[in-house]
């Protein structure tokens, strides 16, 4: 299978101490892998590390191959990089449409967004609505939408469930779940990680800055010390 | 008292181009501008130099809009990467450093002398107040030219991905757009429209000094846009309206209560202005023209 994503000893932080401390992780092509693990492990920082979004980063950053780390942000996007981001993940002053305009690099702008609205077609009902004025579960299908538009080969996604009510957190899954049939590997941050996990191809656990633990999602579910250090009980 | 309401008429004009420059700047893409009247002071004194050397009085316009323009050119190339905050302190140090250069270049601006003798705009029509409507006309016809092209900025493609950069900058680069220099075109812009309101300025004043162009200009500027509704076109119009009703209505509370000097008429008019921008702030802080169903 092709690594999409090929993390090595990468270090990183917003100032002088790091607070990625040598992360190793792959990605597969179609897999999802969710990093889980305590609040301060850097599981935010490692989503924006790879995004470009981390003021300082260093080691090894390949996506499909390429040596991304150099690359600033806006042209991570368009070596194949969505990000769906924890908070402020909409611009709430744009309509519906207008966040979707926006992207770049987008082939057959007008197609592709009736094709998001063919994904998401509470979207396409409210095209016209301003994004601020969405609910937590559409702003997060819209940031969905948004990330996908301009066809990436990887998804980062952070904390994509924490500003949900708990009935969308399951809709919000299903989401995730169909993102290997769309083509799209994927890597999710995320605190609800039993739930994450579950429909995750593999985890990896982070502990102060570091992976701690990783493989195959189901053996993590079952492992003892995982569930007992990091996933909790439920 | 025609003449009165027309001059106060074409300050108000002229503020209102101010007040859309920065409503570009800072309303639609959130660049904290603190040194909006360093761009005013440029266009003031190229048109004034060029007009007092003899080039036609449009060049004079044309050059006032270039150089606040190129004057901003620069100053977002250096420093649109820094955080909101050292943007704002480089921006106020521009306009400082701007009124320094025109106070010490003597041989270009005539020093603290300043420029006399700009020439009045359609000096030619001297029956009744004929010039100052003629004026009047062309700033009205400036102004809605101007309210018309930033209504179609703020629906093209460029006015989506400025608003994207107001709500979040990182956001729109991970989504592959490079923020710098749109912001860096915002600022041209915006410096552009504060020029073209020097020049007008100069024109109408016909006498120029670097202390016309002290960081007030900029705050009264912020005012108006904050009264009138951040983000908002026909805020910077009704904000800049109202703060000159209240600049220059306080002016008859002389006639009004007795012993008030003229400084302590400045101090009171700052205060009423002052008590009026704490109430916007906490009972209306979208301002007159923002949206009624958010406070």
């Amino acid at each position: 299978m092709t690594t999409v994503l090929d993390i090595a000893a990468l270090r990183g932080g917003y100032g002088e101490v790091d607070i990625l401390d040598g992360i190793d992780l792959t990605l597969a092509e179609g897999e999802i892998l969710t990093v889980a693990g305590t609040n301060g492990a850097g599981k935010s920082t490692l989503a924006k590390a790879i995004v470009g979004l981390l003021p300082r980063v260093a080691g090894t950053l390949r996506v499909a191959g390429r040596d991304i780390l150099s690359l600033p942000a806006h042209a991570r996007a368009a070596s194949g990089i969505g990000y769906v981001p924890q908070v402020a993940n909409v611009f709430g002053a744009l309509s519906i449409l207008e966040n979707l305009q926006v992207v770049a690099g987008v082939k057959d702008r007008k197609g592709r967004i009736d094709e998001m609205f063919g994904l998401f077609p509470l979207l396409g009902e409210r095209r016209r609505a301003r994004a601020g004025s969405l609910s937590g579960g559409e702003r997060q299908q819209l940031a969905f939408a948004r990330a996908l538009m301009a066809r990436p080969r990887l998804m980062v996604l952070d904390e994509p469930t924490a500003a949900l009510s708990p009935a969308k957190v399951e809709d919000a899954f299903r989401l995730i779940a169909r993102m290997p049939a769309l083509g799209v590997s994927t890597l999710i941050v995320e605190q609800r990680a039993r739930q994450s996990l579950a429909i995750s191809h593999r985890g990896c656990i982070l502990d102060g800055g570091r992976v701690a633990l990783q493989g195959d999602a189901a053996t993590l579910l079952a492992d003892e010390r995982a569930a007992d250090l990091y996933l909790g009980r439920h | 008292m025609d003449a009165y309401l027309a001059a106060i008429a074409i300050v108000a004009l002229i503020y209102i181009l101010l007040a859309l420059g920065l409503t570009l700047q800072y309303g639609l893409t959130g660049l904290i501008n603190f040194g909006h009247v360093g761009f005013f002071a440029i266009g003031a004194y190229a048109a004034a130099i060029l007009a007092t050397h003899g080039a036609p009085l449009v060049l004079g316009f044309v050059a006032a809009a270039f150089f606040a323009g190129l004057a901003a050119w620069p100053i977002g190339l250096v420093s649109l990467r820094l955080r909101d905050d050292y943007f704002a302190i480089v921006t106020l140090g521009f306009s400082e450093t701007v009124r320094l250069v025109i106070t010490s270049e003597k041989w270009l601006t005539n020093g603290v002398q300043g420029i006399p003798a700009i020439p009045r705009l359609f000096s030619g029509l001297t029956v009744g107040i004929g010039a100052q409507l003629a004026v009047l006309a062309v700033l009205l016809a400036v102004t809605g030219a101007a309210v018309l092209a930033m209504r179609r900025i703020v629906r093209s493609p460029f006015g989506r991905i400025i608003e994207a950069i107001r709500d979040n900058e990182d956001g729109l680069r991970a989504l592959g757009k490079e923020p710098a220099r749109f912001k860096v075109q915002v600022l041209i812009l915006g410096a552009g429209l504060a020029g073209l309101a020097g020049a007008f300025y100069a024109h109408y004043i016909t006498y120029i000094v670097p202390d016309q162009f002290i960081p007030l200009v900029t705050f009264y500027v912020w005012m108006a846009i904050i009264i009138g509704g951040v983000g908002r076109i026909s805020g910077a119009v009704v904000g800049t309206a109202l703060l000159m009703i209240l600049l220059e209505g306080s002016r008859f509370i002389r006639d009004v209560v007795p012993g008030i000097s003229e400084v302590e008429m400045a101090s009171i008019r700052l205060g009423v202005i002052g008590i009026l921008l704490v109430l916007f702030t906490i009972y209306r802080p979208q301002g007159l023209m923002g949206d009624f169903s958010r406070k």
